[in-house]
């Protein structure tokens, strides 16, 4: 099954009909999608690198047009970090600590208790964007959440040829 | 050969039940295809006749289900569907499931492999007709009150598989009353268990066990009843078997019970491959165990302590589209009823998988081949001690695994595949149990699974669906009202929506519902809470903020049949805003328990008393401020989110108009936003600053001594976990934080005795430990 990229365009931007979602989600994977929604997320973003993988609604790894190295990148233009790396430990963030911080997101009573666990919020330093959250423990460390074998998945399983990255 | 094969063995062929799995079991390993199935010779041969098998057993064992299921007099099994049926070959490998609480697919094959391992085939011997039951949860069982009815298959006198069916009862005989209680702390408080117990022969059940089991419970009905159900369901399978046998053949039916599970197996790695991307995935769950708490009445001193449990993953998957899941660094088993069996911790992945990965009709033992799982020796989900309690194994397993849903929605949004997204299930609960007498004065105990119905976590496309689902039961339903009151001695003041139970986001977290219940015409009736309260497990994600926690309400002494007598008003509906409780004016302050102690023992209520139940809301999913404005004033409208939040968390200003209803002020909300991000910076610091000032918090151990032991129980089990963890902090060598000086007792922490130490038991080892 293959979809046209305006119904791909309507997934990215949650207007999908429901008769296609259902296709969507009970038949075989359309193996092309990638390639159509790279392309859409490409035509979405207000700059020129070029998208390697998206790693959020506004996070993405890019190759920089000017060097060609892979970087962590943000939708409003923020170069966090080396694509290895863990962007958010180059973000900017709060932490909710308190029950008064809490009670700013949840009704008294039906927030977490500040004592047993803390909300830390990761943001875009340019858009003030919240890229992330995490909820741990107090001193949890930041987690990597996701370390792509990118090679491996444009050359083995898409076939695709892998763009081309600066040392 | 060795002298084995001169005993005439049961199985097809000849050989004994050991020499058959042992064998399967060789051949997996060497080759790394199920039973050494290069080839699946049937599926190449004659591919219509091992399509035609599977639709037939697949459809006959739904239908067995459907049709066994209005045998049942529990509306657990009846309204909510807990029950499953699973049809096993020789070896004791699932071919093939029923829907339903399909968790099970493992967990009686690891039943039907114990008694393989412990030679159950000379004594207590297994023939035709046979039927066995078994609940012992540290053989693979989720929690006693999932009883399982096992009865073999045979053909022209040699046994060729299994058939399993389960149902969740509503009462085990624990120590408090309930299916999943919290009163007891070790296994002997968690009721009856029954160990692959030989209960009938020539399909009938045995008057010892009747007379034994039905005292061993309190709801000695759906007890007998539910039984019943399984039996049937078994018998309609077998039957059903021999139907195809006698029309297919048994050879065919033979390969085709073997190439299945191969079949599943290579329809994992197919799915990983199609839907994901290789690469490390890292994740981490915690749930709260406040038991330091007054209303925690637990008989030993050394568990009234507030815990934390953890459990961090790391998912590999592979170039080769196989995977890897590792829990190095989860919480050590500990004195309450959360702990779980590695069997039931893996086949509930299963659940989860054929929610998103595998979302066929092959659901089978395949996928648990085509899995690599390491769970240490000694943690929750695979304890070293045969004392832990497993009542309810589900208040850490689901909030477990919600992590998964985080790294697997990686790879589905990184791929493109955003229908698949999901941002996390909810922490099942609040769990309304107790008992007493009842209204029709009989000894009683309920679990209501209103639950099965929480919200569901939010995709990359849409919002999560509100009051909908629970992660156990794809066929999450929360049941009638009218048959809750047949089945309960209490009546609905309310029933509705919990606004801003679910977690914030571009699109919201499905929220859960709350039902507002009066006691009435019980006797001697006592109720206790069972949730999530401390912490909320399901985080959100990519921007998207944790579902809400929970919390208690309860009144008693209420003074409600004077004010119902006189015509005044009552509390009825939802606690809407509980920061502006509405209920506790009208009735006697001094009766209400409203707090965050989520989790309590049994309490004595009486008629005219208050129980407020509290289903969870499911994650959110992206940035707040990118919500469609008009989505956030319908979501006021319906009643799904508090008004203040729409500004405070969503940006979004609203105009009432002259027909009371929100709508959005486009123009306010985009400047409102646009100051709410330069907030958000203006209050941030560069994480490397936190890390700075939070590295001195540790150095001198500021937290809670719960937050201390939750870190220094991982570190003991989790050596690698804490080398990350002291690497991440940059610790000195000198900073060392363990259990034994901390001011609280850790008893199991240095002395455990495994169930394998036991004369005569030979355990099965499912993971890596």
């Amino acid at each position: 099954m293959a979809y046209t990229k305006a119904k791909i365009k309507d997934l990215v931007d949650g207007k999908i009909d429901r008769d296609t979602l259902q296709t969507m989600l009970s038949t075989p994977k359309d193996a092309d999608r990638f390639v159509k929604y790279l392309e859409i997320l490409q035509e979405q973003v207000p700059w020129d690198d070029r998208i390697i993988l998206p790693l959020g609604p506004k996070l993405y790894i890019v190759q920089r047009a000017s060097d060609k190295k892979w970087v962590v990148k943000s939708q409003a233009g923020h170069e966090f970090c080396d694509w290895r790396e863990n962007w958010k430990l180059h973000a900017v963030m709060r932490v909710r600590e308190t029950p008064e911080e809490m009670e700013e997101l949840y009704p008294k009573l039906m927030a977490p208790s500040s004592d047993w666990q803390v909300i830390r919020e990761y943001y875009c330093p340019k858009s003030g964007d919240l890229l992330d959250v995490e909820a741990p423990t107090p001193w949890y460390p930041v987690i990597h959440d996701f370390e792509p074998d990118i090679d491996a998945f444009y050359t083995d399983w898409l076939g695709l040829k892998i763009p081309e990255r600066a040392a | 050969m060795n002298m084995q094969t001169d005993i005439k063995g049961i199985v097809r062929g000849g050989q004994t039940l050991k020499q058959h799995r042992d064998e399967i079991m060789a051949k997996t390993k060497g080759t790394g295809h199920y039973a050494g199935l290069t080839e699946r010779a049937l599926h190449k041969e004659s591919p219509i006749l091992y399509n035609k098998l599977f639709s037939r057993l697949r459809a006959g064992v739904v239908d067995a289900r459907e049709t066994a299921k209005k045998i049942a007099a529990s509306p657990i099994v009846e309204q909510e569907g807990e029950l499953c049926f699973t049809l096993y070959n020789a070896a004791g490998d699932s071919i093939l499931t029923s829907t339903g609480i399909i968790i099970h697919v493992g967990t009686m094959g690891a039943a039907i492999k114990y008694m393989i391992e412990n030679d159950w085939e000379s004594n207590p011997g297994i023939k035709d007709k046979d039927i066995f039951c078994n609940n012992d949860s540290l053989i693979g069982n989720v929690h006693p009150c999932d009883i399982h009815t096992i009865v073999p298959i045979f053909h022209e006198g040699e046994l060729i598989g299994w058939v399993g069916g389960v149902t969740h009862v509503i009462d085990t005989g624990a120590v408090g009353p309930g299916s999943m209680t919290t009163g007891q702390v070790q296994r002997f408080g968690d009721g009856y268990s029954v160990t692959c117990r030989k209960i009938g022969e020539n399909d009938e059940l045995k008057r010892d066990w009747l007379h034994e089991s039905q005292r061993a419970v309190r709801t000695t009905r759906y007890w007998m009843l539910d039984e019943r159900t399984r039996v049937a369901g078994c018998h309609m399978i077998r039957k059903l078997v021999e139907e195809v046998i006698a029309e297919e053949g048994i050879e065919a039916y033979w390969k085709f019970a073997y190439e299945a599970v191969e079949h599943g197996r290579i329809g994992l790695q197919n799915r990983i491959k199609a839907m994901t991307i290789p690469g490390t995935y890292r994740q981490v769950g915690f749930v709260d165990v406040p038991y330091n708490h007054e209303d925690v009445r637990v008989p030993s001193d050394f568990a009234k302590v507030d815990t934390i449990m953890h459990t961090p993953s790391e998912m590999t998957i592979r170039k080769d589209g196989t995977w890897r899941l590792d829990f190095e660094g989860s919480s050590r088993w500990g004195w309450h009823t959360y702990n779980a069996h590695s069997v039931s911790f893996t086949s509930g992945i299963w659940v989860m998988m054929t929610q998103t990965l595998i979302p066929t009709e092959m659901i089978n033992d395949g996928a648990a081949y085509g899995t690599e799982f390491r769970l240490p020796k000694g943690t929750w989900m695979n304890p070293d001690d045969r004392r832990v309690a497993f009542a309810y194994s589900w208040h850490f397993l689901v909030s477990s695994w919600t992590a998964l849903w985080r790294g697997l929605s990686r790879s589905y949004f990184g791929r493109g595949y955003l229908e698949e997204v999901n941002a996390g299930n909810a922490n099942t609960s609040n769990w309304l149990q107790g008992g007493g007498f009842n209204q029709y004065d009989e000894i009683h105990a309920v679990n209501s699974f209103e639950c099965a119905a929480n919200g569901v976590g939010a995709s990359a496309i849409a919002d999560g669906i509100s009051h909908a689902a629970a992660i156990w039961n794809p066929e999450g339903d929360m049941g009638d009202m009218e048959i809750w009151e047949l089945a309960e001695p209490l009546v609905y003041l309310g029933r509705q929506i919990k606004a801003s139970s679910g977690g914030a986001g571009k699109y919201r977290g499905g929220c859960g519902f709350e039902s507002l219940r009066m006691v009435w015409n019980a006797k001697d009736w006592t109720m206790f809470f069972m949730g999530n309260g401390h912490i909320s497990s399901d985080w959100g994600l990519m921007g998207g903020y944790p579902a809400a926690s929970g919390y208690r309400f309860a009144a008693h002494d209420t003074g409600l049949k004077e004010k119902i007598a006189n015509g005044d008003p009552i509390p009825f509906g939802g606690d809407t805003d509980p920061e502006h409780p509405t209920y506790d004016a009208m009735v006697n302050p001094e009766g209400i328990k409203r707090d965050k102690q989520a989790i309590t023992t049994e309490e004595m209520f009486k008629d005219y008393d208050l129980y407020l139940n509290y289903m969870r809301g499911g994650p959110g999913f992206g940035d707040p401020l990118d919500r469609e404005a008009q989505s956030v004033a319908e979501d006021v409208n319906g009643g799904y989110l508090l008004e203040r939040f729409a500004e405070t968390v969503y940006g979004v200003v609203l105009a009432k108009g002259s027909d009371g209803l929100f709508a959005a002020d486009e123009a306010g909300t985009e400047a409102l936003r646009a100051q709410i991000r330069k907030d958000r910076l203006a209050k941030a610091q560069p994480t490397r600053e936190w890390m700075a000032r939070e590295r001195e918090r540790i150095l001198a151990k500021d937290a809670g001594t719960h937050v201390q032991q939750m870190f220094a129980a991982s570190f003991k089990l989790g050596p690698k976990w804490e080398e990350g963890f002291r690497k991440f902090w940059d610790l000195p060598e000198e900073w060392q934080l363990k259990e034994e000086d901390l001011p609280i007792p850790s008893y199991g922490r240095e002395y455990s005795m495994d169930l394998s130490d036991l004369p005569d038991v030979k355990t099965v080892k499912f993971v890596e430990e």
